[in-house]
């Protein structure tokens, strides 16, 4: 066991869990969300020169899920490092 | 002045031979250096690498095309494929590299203690893997039948040759950095010509900024309104909101998202770089360099969609005289893929969505006649051929490699003869990749006629089996074997008799009103995995759970510490 105890262990797993749930709520609002069931109502308003809808399904929801992975990488590994478990 | 024939020839030949010298350069010498190149690879090296073999060729040829005929419902794609891969980087990756072995069947094989399980995940594994590479070798055949114009078969054989010279020598190592190469030249193919026509159309440099900007011809007019003015004009649907109803565009989506993230070429990747925090910014590089060709896709496709309109159907929208058509019509009239019927005997060509259309125009030639629609310069059209066949080549390899590993390790080593050699080993997993360049080919060279349903197909067995099977065996860990079998099983079978039912049996059925909750077959893995996801959880109540050293191997894999690089058994 590399914790240093099984409630440490319990409670990496669940910050870890914690984080991931909201990033891929984050990811579902941007593509299920403002891509597709909002698209309409977002349509009606303009994003340079696009309709905010078509922008998120075709352009903005791509670019979320770029910044998504990178803040993923930066919370694991602070993650990693406050439960000692990061590798050598 | 040389024509596209001769740069076609000079720049695809130097791409060949910078892959054949990286191949040579890095030559495998071991199982572990054939299947994970030695697992020292660096993040953003091994990023590049996943891009170039994630981007097939559907992505590069058809994917822009597709998306300038369908519209704003273009954008399954867009997101299903980039959005699957959130979901891999984050529930995936990390968690398969800690567990520390070269294949997807492994890791079910081991999480779920059961031969039955490794064999049915290994089958999933080279089906999925033979449906892509057919395809992928068809988009070399095309490219090379139409730049070098020589027949389909060569374009093939050619191919065929260059794969397998680098898969079957270089192993893991050889193809990573022949994709790093491959990936530099895809995307000067994509983003060079891409940036021509932004400027020629909008004024703009950059694609993504010209896609929502103004047209350059003075009227003020954005490049979208313009492009719904002409699809109302012509009977089609509006450009920006497309003709899917919004519960099979969620549908599509999800199962394109999950099926993409099951696939396992990609995942494979991750265990060639040393660590899991390595794992997981490399993944995040890779979808940097995905993006990249992603958001320039709609523009392209926006940008060609008009340019595509204006030439056949002249600037006064009254068509345009075929004794005077362009010359990329011309051309690819020959190739069959271009074809034109007077019907209102006016010796006019004219493209709408209505009866007025006399113009059949194939979806996948849009990228690669777009610099020719354009009048980009020859070098410029060369280039894409060169891209097209780079992205082909890079994802077929990546391919040819699960396949011949699924066979070596997983069947051979794993399951029918566990004393073989190292040595042994290696020369199967050399055949197994020689043999199934072979197949490939001849499907490349006779493709079934069903490809794009096989494709769905793959898509949606992918999403249906694999990807439960794995996000359960890694965040659930009281899931046993009974559960994860049975629901890989039934998502399986529900999947698969749908599509069977809407593409084979009955495509005549295959309308909305029949598709159960209005669901198309392309989208019908959606349900399957929550099929497979309520199946296994209810079986796993009934049974018991799994043994301990299981439990703690699941307990393990959730953190880093302690990764070693990936073991040979």
């Amino acid at each position: 066991m590399a914790f240093h105890s099984k409630e440490l262990a319990k409670a990496y797993w669940r910050e870890n869990v914690k984080l991931l749930l909201s990033l891929l709520f984050i990811w579902a609002l941007v593509s299920f969300g403002f891509g597709i069931l909002f698209a309409d109502a977002l349509n009606q308003f303009q994003f340079f020169g696009f309709k905010l809808g078509f922008w998120f399904a075709q352009q903005g929801a791509i670019y979320t899920f770029v910044v998504l992975i990178f803040v993923y990488v930066y919370k694991m590994n602070r993650l990693d490092e406050k439960y000692d478990v990061q590798e050598d | 002045m040389m024509d596209i024939r001769t740069w076609t020839f000079l720049i695809v030949g130097l791409s060949f031979v910078l892959y054949i010298g990286i191949a040579i350069y890095c030559r495998a010498g071991s199982t572990k250096e054939f299947y994970v190149a030695g697992g020292g690879v660096h993040p953003i090296v091994n990023g590049m690498a996943t891009a170039a073999d994630w981007m097939s060729a559907a992505s590069f040829i058809s994917m822009a095309g597709l998306i300038s005929f369908m519209g704003y419902d273009g954008a399954v794609y867009l997101m299903g494929w980039t959005g699957g891969y959130v979901l891999l980087a984050l529930c995936l990756a990390p968690y398969l590299r800690k567990f520390g072995k070269f294949t997807v069947p492994d890791f079910i094989g081991d999480r779920y203690y059961s031969q039955t399980a490794r064999t049915v995940a290994v089958i999933c594994a080279i089906f999925v893997s033979f449906t892509y590479v057919a395809g992928q070798m068809r988009g070399v055949g095309v490219v090379f039948s139409r730049f070098l114009e020589v027949d389909i078969t060569t374009g093939v054989l050619l191919g065929m040759a260059i794969v397998f010279f680098y898969a079957v020598l270089g192993g893991m190592k050889g193809i990573t950095y022949t994709q790093v190469a491959q990936y530099c030249v895809l995307m000067m193919a994509y983003l060079v010509p891409a940036i021509f026509i932004s400027i020629m159309i909008t004024g703009h440099v950059i694609p993504q900024f010209g896609f929502g900007a103004t047209l350059a011809d003075g009227s003020g007019v954005h490049l979208l309104d313009k492009l719904d003015g002409l699809s109302a004009e012509l009977g089609f649907a509006a450009y920006t909101s497309g003709t899917k109803s919004t519960i099979d565009v969620l549908f599509i989506t999800a199962a394109l998202m999950v099926g993409t993230a099951g696939l396992p070429h990609v995942i494979v990747r991750f265990f060639t770089v040393p660590k899991v925090k390595d794992a997981r910014k490399s993944a995040g590089w890779a979808l940097i360099f995905i993006a990249v060709l992603y958001t320039t896709a709609p523009a392209v496709a926006g940008f060609a969609r008009l340019n595509m309109i204006n030439t056949i159907n002249g600037a006064d929208s009254q068509g345009t005289e075929y004794s005077e058509a362009p010359t990329w019509v011309t051309n690819w009239e020959k190739t069959g893929l271009i074809g034109w019927e007077d019907k209102n005997e006016d010796g006019r060509m004219f493209y709408s969505g209505d009866e007025r259309n006399e113009m059949h125009i194939d979806r996948d030639i849009m990228v690669l006649a777009n610099p020719e629609i354009a009048d980009l310069p020859a070098w410029v059209i060369a280039l894409v051929a060169a891209g097209g066949v780079a992205a082909a080549l890079s994802t077929s390899a990546g391919l040819l490699l699960v396949i011949s590993t699924s066979i070596s390790h997983d069947l051979l080593k794993r399951n029918l003869m566990p004393n073989i050699s190292d040595k042994m080993e290696l020369r199967y997993a050399r055949s197994a990749a020689a043999v199934a360049v072979c197949i490939a080919g001849y499907l490349g060279i006779n493709p079934p006629g069903f490809v794009a349903q096989v494709v769905a197909f793959a898509f949606g067995l992918a999403a249906s089996s694999f990807f439960p099977a794995i996000i359960l065996g890694i965040f659930y860990k009281r899931m046993n074997k009974y559960g994860a079998i049975t629901g890989m099983v039934s998502g399986l079978l529900f999947t698969a008799t749908y599509i069977v039912y809407f593409k084979f049996i009955n495509p005549a059925a295959s309308v909305p009103e029949n598709w159960w909750f209005g669901v198309s077959p392309e989208g019908i893995g959606t349900l399957g995995m929550i099929v497979n996801f309520a199946v296994a959880a209810v079986v796993c109540h009934l049974t018991p759970p799994p043994p301990q050293d299981v439990q703690d191997m699941v307990e393990s894999i959730r953190y880093p510490q302690g990764a070693g690089e990936a073991q040979v058994h």
